[in-house]
């Protein structure tokens, strides 16, 4: 039993950290929703914001926090856990992280509830705020969409870490001492995303009977069969009913928004005062929908295969020209002016298409924005497998088409025109026994072509005068 | 010269005696309630119980501007209270902070800040002060940005008030060229793990729940404080900032504060 500590005191504890954890909770999942959370500050304490922080309270989630904690509190072997699941299009799923709400025994009698156990768990929150945006399923989460989701489960207990794959890291974002234990909140997370690697290319083609280990439950996990977990999205309740968890309100519960100066000479405080009128919102005012509408693919920031490496880079400008007039166009060219390939200077002209299809059917188009790449072939290439593809992906999903693998352009593969191009005929005017040749007679007519070039000096003025 | 100082609570005793060496002078000083300021005025000689924490960058050009912004506005994040409603009895209340997530455009990194408008121009101000002083510096590109907290003592005629710093975080920074785009790609995500890194770094630090300013009466409130700003309520800070040449000392030290009042004898 807590000698020290007055009932009042106690009370004031168990509210707070009860407000911690479901806080907590709104945080984590809010910032895996895949948009930007953006809350304002006011001047004026309204009475419902804990912690002295704008957190909005989505109802689905606090009740599923409620549902989870049961009544009890995150006490010493009770801790609260959410765990971040991905799961594709396809039933795929894997953990990702799971964030932990623990407590210790490490007592810290002397510290005052109301005034620094508060503050400190306001700073905790912060710390939280901080930190879910540091972790790798956070950038995971800003691109969810069609072709994977994120989702949320939460449960009280024991910490179960074993879904996390080998390698896990863990990251704490603080701890704050109370009478009654230490409150520690960190973070189990995911590095090895293998499995989303050897997945992204087989979209297409289904495959059966793949056994994974990710999959196949753990044996001591029997709520996870039936409860994979709650998407991380959320939807604005209609205006004319709340939702279905609008009615889960706590009128009595209050949160602090007074404190007392201590005067200099004592260390306790005088009084306190509880501030307005109890419950959490209702309502968050953004409901935006956390899916996006673009086709996005998965990020896996510890892959690091080639594709990576192409972003945007812009070909010089002739190649550029050439580039918009080729079949394939990629997503980094901007609409063309629709002209024929004879109609402009290209120097490879003869590559050229003869047929040009409308833009229209070609996905997203970016303008480049960074200087020349090495050679005129991998821009090509880079043109070809840029599609759907935003600035910060690291990961693009194309359908594989190489340059110059339909004959619309010419009959060769891509390899055979390597080798031609590598390997171009000697250019005839630069041939040794045809410009010895040449040489005599451009000396010979050299005095026939000085008279016509004096003829015209009145031409080559003009021209040297526009130029100027 | 002597200025008095702060009746000692609990925590200002525990941060004293971390410095065994000159814990004689203190408790000297406070048992017979002389107080020590140093004499030409430069507090940071004095800051003994001031914590420093120094972060380390190297970034690319275009990515000082939002490298700093990231790691500044996480620290003040940590170090900003609502606005405070004093009442009669000696109470007060706390407004409400809000938050914001930025992305930033040339790093693979979203950071949380305060959403304060008059804040973020503040600090956007210094940073873009800092980010032309190290472009136009010559230098082979190091420089450092430090975020000074600090209270105001106040004291008699004719001595002006005094800055105590209690904590200051300074950011090296390293700006490097790149070459070519795909190195420019590299950096773009190596810069943000970094500045992930660095974000666990500030919010270790900040949990330890070191010392902190005593929360202060109305009256004392802009002596801890910066009360200016509409929204929130960040501690008193100051920023500065010096460009390194490549002997490594420093050559410009642009010493500029954001905050008004305060001069040093």
């Amino acid at each position: 039993m807590d000698s020290g500590l007055s009932p009042q005191d106690k009370k004031d504890l168990d509210k707070f950290i009860k407000f911690f954890a479901l806080k907590t909770v709104q945080v984590i999942v809010q910032a895996r929703l895949g948009e930007k959370i953006c809350t304002r500050s006011s001047s004026s304490p309204t009475g419902s914001d804990w912690f002295n922080l704008a957190i909005k309270d989505i109802p689905e989630v606090t009740h599923e926090a409620k549902k989870a904690l049961a009544g009890q509190l995150p006490g010493i072997g009770r801790s609260m856990c959410v765990e971040i699941s991905l799961k594709t299009s396809e039933g795929d799923s894997m953990e990702l992280e799971t964030w932990c709400l623990e407590m210790n025994e490490k007592c810290d009698k002397d510290i005052k509830v109301s005034y620094t156990v508060y503050n400190r768990l306001s700073v905790l929150l912060k710390s939280l705020l901080a930190i879910t945006r540091v972790t790798p399923a956070y950038k995971l989460s800003r691109k969810q969409g069609h072709d994977y989701v994120i989702l949320y489960r939460i449960y009280f207990g024991e910490v179960q870490l074993s879904g996390l794959g080998e390698g896990f890291q863990t990251v704490r974002a603080g701890v704050v001492g109370t009478p009654v234990g230490t409150v520690t909140l960190s973070c189990a997370y995911r590095t090895n995303l293998a499995f989303m690697s050897n997945r992204q290319f087989e979209r297409s083609a289904p495959i059966m009977g793949i056994i994974v280990d990710h999959f196949v439950d753990p044996p001591g996990s029997g709520p996870r069969t039936a409860n994979m977990g709650h998407p991380c999205n959320y939807r604005a309740p209609d205006d004319d009913d709340g939702g279905p968890y609008a009615g889960v309100q706590d009128s009595q519960e209050v949160c602090t928004t007074s404190f007392s100066t201590s005067p200099p000479s004592q260390g306790l405080h005088a009084g306190k005062e509880h501030g307005g009128v109890a419950s959490n919102p209702a309502q968050p005012a953004h409901g935006a929908d956390a899916h996006l509408a673009a086709e996005n693919v998965a990020n896996t920031p510890g892959e690091n295969g080639g594709r990576r490496r192409d972003e945007q880079p812009s070909p010089s400008d002739p190649l550029e020209s050439l580039n918009a007039f080729t079949r394939k166009i990629g997503a980094f060219v901007n609409k063309p002016n629709i002209q024929t390939a004879a109609g402009l200077d290209l120097p490879f002209a003869a590559f050229a298409p003869r047929g040009l299809d409308s833009e229209d059917s070609d996905p997203m188009v970016q303008p480049p924005d960074s200087p020349t790449c090495p050679s005129p072939l991998q821009a090509s290439l880079h043109s070809q497998d840029s599609e759907g593809s935003g600035p910060q992906d690291d990961f693009v999903m194309v359908d594989f088409r190489p340059a110059f693998s339909k004959d619309d352009l010419l009959p060769m593969d891509l390899g055979t025109f390597y080798r031609e191009f590598q390997n171009p005929p000697q250019l005839a005017s630069l041939s040794l026994h045809i410009s010895s040749q040449s040489m005599a007679d451009d000396l010979d007519s050299l005095p026939e072509k000085l008279a016509v070039y004096e003829k015209n000096i009145d031409e080559f003025d003009a021209f040297v005068d526009m130029l100027q | 010269m002597w200025h008095k100082l702060p009746r000692p609570s609990a925590e200002v005793n525990k941060v004293y005696l971390r410095h065994p060496t000159r814990a004689s002078c203190f408790t000297a000083a406070i048992n017979t309630g002389l107080q020590l300021s140093p004499v030409n005025g430069n507090t940071s000689n004095f800051a003994m119980n001031c914590r420093s924490e120094v972060l380390e960058v190297t970034v690319e050009a275009r990515q000082v501007e939002e490298a700093m912004l990231a790691l500044l506005h996480t620290i003040l994040l940590h170090r900003s209270s609502g606005k405070f409603h004093y009442k009669k009895e000696g109470t007060y209340s706390i407004g409400t902070v809000g938050t914001l997530d930025i992305d930033c455009d040339f790093i693979d990194f979203t950071f949380v800040r305060v959403s304060s408008e008059e804040l973020d121009r503040v600090i956007r101000k210094a940073v873009s002060e800092f980010k032309d002083a190290l472009s136009n510096s010559g230098s082979d590109g190091m420089g450092q940005i430090s975020l000074e907290f600090y209270q105001k003592k106040k004291s008699r005629w004719p001595f002006s008030d005094e800055c105590i710093p209690w904590e200051v975080w300074s950011i090296k920074v390293n700006v490097v060229n790149l070459a070519n785009e795909q190195e420019r790609q590299i950096c773009r995500e190596k810069v943000g793990e970094k500045l992930g890194e660095k974000v666990i770094n500030v919010v270790e630090v900040i949990n330890r729940h070191e010392y902190l300013p005593k929360m202060p009466t109305q009256s004392e409130v802009d002596n801890v404080f910066d009360t200016s700003l509409k929204d929130v309520q960040p501690y008193l800070y100051k920023i500065t900032y010096q460009i390194t040449d490549s002997l490594g000392t420093s050559v410009s030290t642009t010493m500029r504060r954001l905050i008004k009042d305060t001069l040093a004898l």
